[in-house]
């Protein structure tokens, strides 16, 4: 039998470690298209995928508890149509966790991308390449630093997420409740011995994940 | 044969600029394109190879259709068959020279193997290292090994030598001169440099404007046909001085630094930095009393 600080820990590093390999799924295609993109509503999407950056959690917390409960359009076709309800549920977490770490993913990899130089890929074209294996044998392996440090930078943000996770997902044990809410809800209860396992850990996981990926790309330029 | 006839709006610094190209290459031939820079250079370098579209015309190689825009036909870049040296040589750099070459052999018919391209250019020893470790010369013989590799209809140089040293530039002429003579391939090569314009290309095109101005043999369009002289070359003017009636030039022949003497009518279009033709029409015979 596990303990309440083992299970809440195993479920935040499963909602940090699911979210992370959605936002790398997606994110980094979507950092390609961005950073190739010419459109003039380019900014409006650079825009729509920052805002998490700037907007208090419990806003977008707050719209997507109102858009993913059962009586919006969108909660009722989740629930019919794919038996999903994304509140109060891991699902959902996952879902809010992806929408409040894109910008933490897209942003270094679309950097990552626009600093190739465009004869790179084009050298790969002129050499019977096509657009897909181009992409995996040329662009990818050149953004790794990149894709590193954004899927490192999405990872620690999910685990360290606490106002969208608390509108949205509540504070249901093994299901929802995840480091950053216990540590509220211990200190709450005036639990501070308690409290202050999650938070030491939380603290000591940040900076070794930070540290890492420090000492990597360093040991990476260096052999650039 | 090689016949590109095409218009291409640009957005040059100055504003718009219409490029209409029409040339016309032998397939085997080295041929330079010369011009002021922003004159559509590399512009025409990548539409030929398909990386930038015309607005409209015709680009034919050997009879196949690259581009056409009245019957919509524009093939995509890797089905074109061309060999692109890029001015930033474009080389991969997380593969190593090996690997370089290996990803343009991928799926090519034919033609030389990685072993073969690694001795003609003089690769074997640098095959395990990364491009970033090389020097500029050996990135530029990795750029050509690889852009020759799947024996390209035309081989397409943008400004290749222009960042390296002197003597890395003469020994890579000759170099490619030695790759041209042994191929099959047209070559294309964008150049400012007047000493590789006529060490490498039986033709030149001369591009101002956004238009060819002149084509021709080197000699006739950098010296004029009247000219017969016994000796030419293409020289760099380093410094002009005055020294009594007449000024002493101080102008670059390759590495060869030479002195020349030029009257002021001779110097009135030509500045310090400028690229001149030095010819001599005969040599003054020398007349000595006999006995």
């Amino acid at each position: 039998m596990l303990s309440a600080y083992a299970i809440t820990l195993l479920l935040t590093f499963k909602l940090a470690a699911v979210t992370t390999a959605l936002l790398l799924i997606a994110g980094v295609p979507l950092a390609r298209l961005l950073a190739s993109m010419r459109s003039p509503l380019k900014p409006v999407f650079e825009t729509l995928i920052a805002m998490p950056m700037v907007l208090p959690p419990s806003v977008i917390g707050f719209y997507l508890l109102v858009a993913f409960s059962p009586q919006s359009g969108l909660g009722k076709f989740l629930e019919s149509a794919a038996n999903l309800r994304l509140i109060f549920s891991f699902e959902g977490l996952v879902v809010a966790s992806f929408i409040y770490s894109l910008p933490f993913l897209v942003r270094p990899i679309q950097a990552g991308f626009e600093a190739l130089p465009p004869s790179l890929s084009e050298a790969s074209f002129t050499l019977g390449k096509s657009r897909m294996r181009t992409f995996f044998s040329v662009l990818l392996p050149n953004v790794t630093p990149a894709i590193l440090s954004g899927g490192v930078l999405a990872f620690a943000h999910t685990i360290g997420e606490f106002g969208i996770v608390l509108m949205i997902g509540g504070n249901i044990p093994g299901k929802t409740r995840v480091a950053s809410i216990a540590v509220y809800d211990e200190v709450e209860a005036l639990h501070y011995g308690n409290a202050n396992d999650y938070a030491l850990t939380l603290l000591v996981i940040s900076f070794v994940i930070l540290l890492a990926v420090s000492i990597v790309n360093r040991r990476r330029t260096r052999l650039a | 044969m090689i016949s590109i006839h095409i218009t291409k709006r640009l957005s040059a610094a100055t504003g718009p600029m219409d490029l209409k190209v029409d040339l016309e290459l032998d397939g085997r031939e080295f041929a330079a394109l010369y011009g002021k820079s922003g004159s559509g250079k590399t512009s025409l370098l990548k539409m030929i190879a398909g990386l930038m579209t015309p607005d409209s015309g015709t680009i034919t190689v050997d009879g196949e259709p690259w581009f056409d825009s009245a019957r919509g036909i524009n093939l995509h870049a890797r089905s074109r068959g061309v060999g692109f040296v890029f001015q930033d040589y474009a080389l991969f750099p997380h593969m190593t020279v090996r690997k370089n070459i290996e990803y343009a052999l991928e799926g090519a018919h034919g033609g030389l193997s990685c072993g073969e391209l690694l001795d003609t250019f003089e690769l074997g020893g640098l095959a395990d290292r990364k491009p970033g470790t090389l020097s500029g010369g050996q990135q530029q013989r990795v750029a050509l090994a690889r852009a020759v590799a799947r024996s390209p209809k035309i081989l397409l140089l943008d400004e290749p030598l222009s960042a390296l040293d002197a003597e890395t530039q003469t020994k890579l002429r000759e170099e490619l001169l030695n790759i041209s003579r042994r191929t099959s391939f047209a070559a294309l090569i964008v150049s400012h440099d007047l000493g590789e314009i006529f060490a490498l290309a039986k033709t030149v095109f001369m591009l101002n404007n956004g238009a060819i101005e002149r084509s021709g043999r080197p000699s006739e369009i950098f010296a004029g046909t009247a000219l017969s002289s016994k000796f030419r070359f293409a020289a760099q003017v380093l410094e002009i001085e005055k020294a009594d009636v007449v000024f002493v030039l101080t102008i670059a022949i390759g590495n060869n630094l030479v002195k020349v003497i030029a009257t002021e009518e001779e110097l009135q279009n030509i500045r310090v930095g400028d690229k001149v033709v030095v010819a001599s029409k005969a040599f003054n015979p020398i007349v000595m009393k006999e006995g």
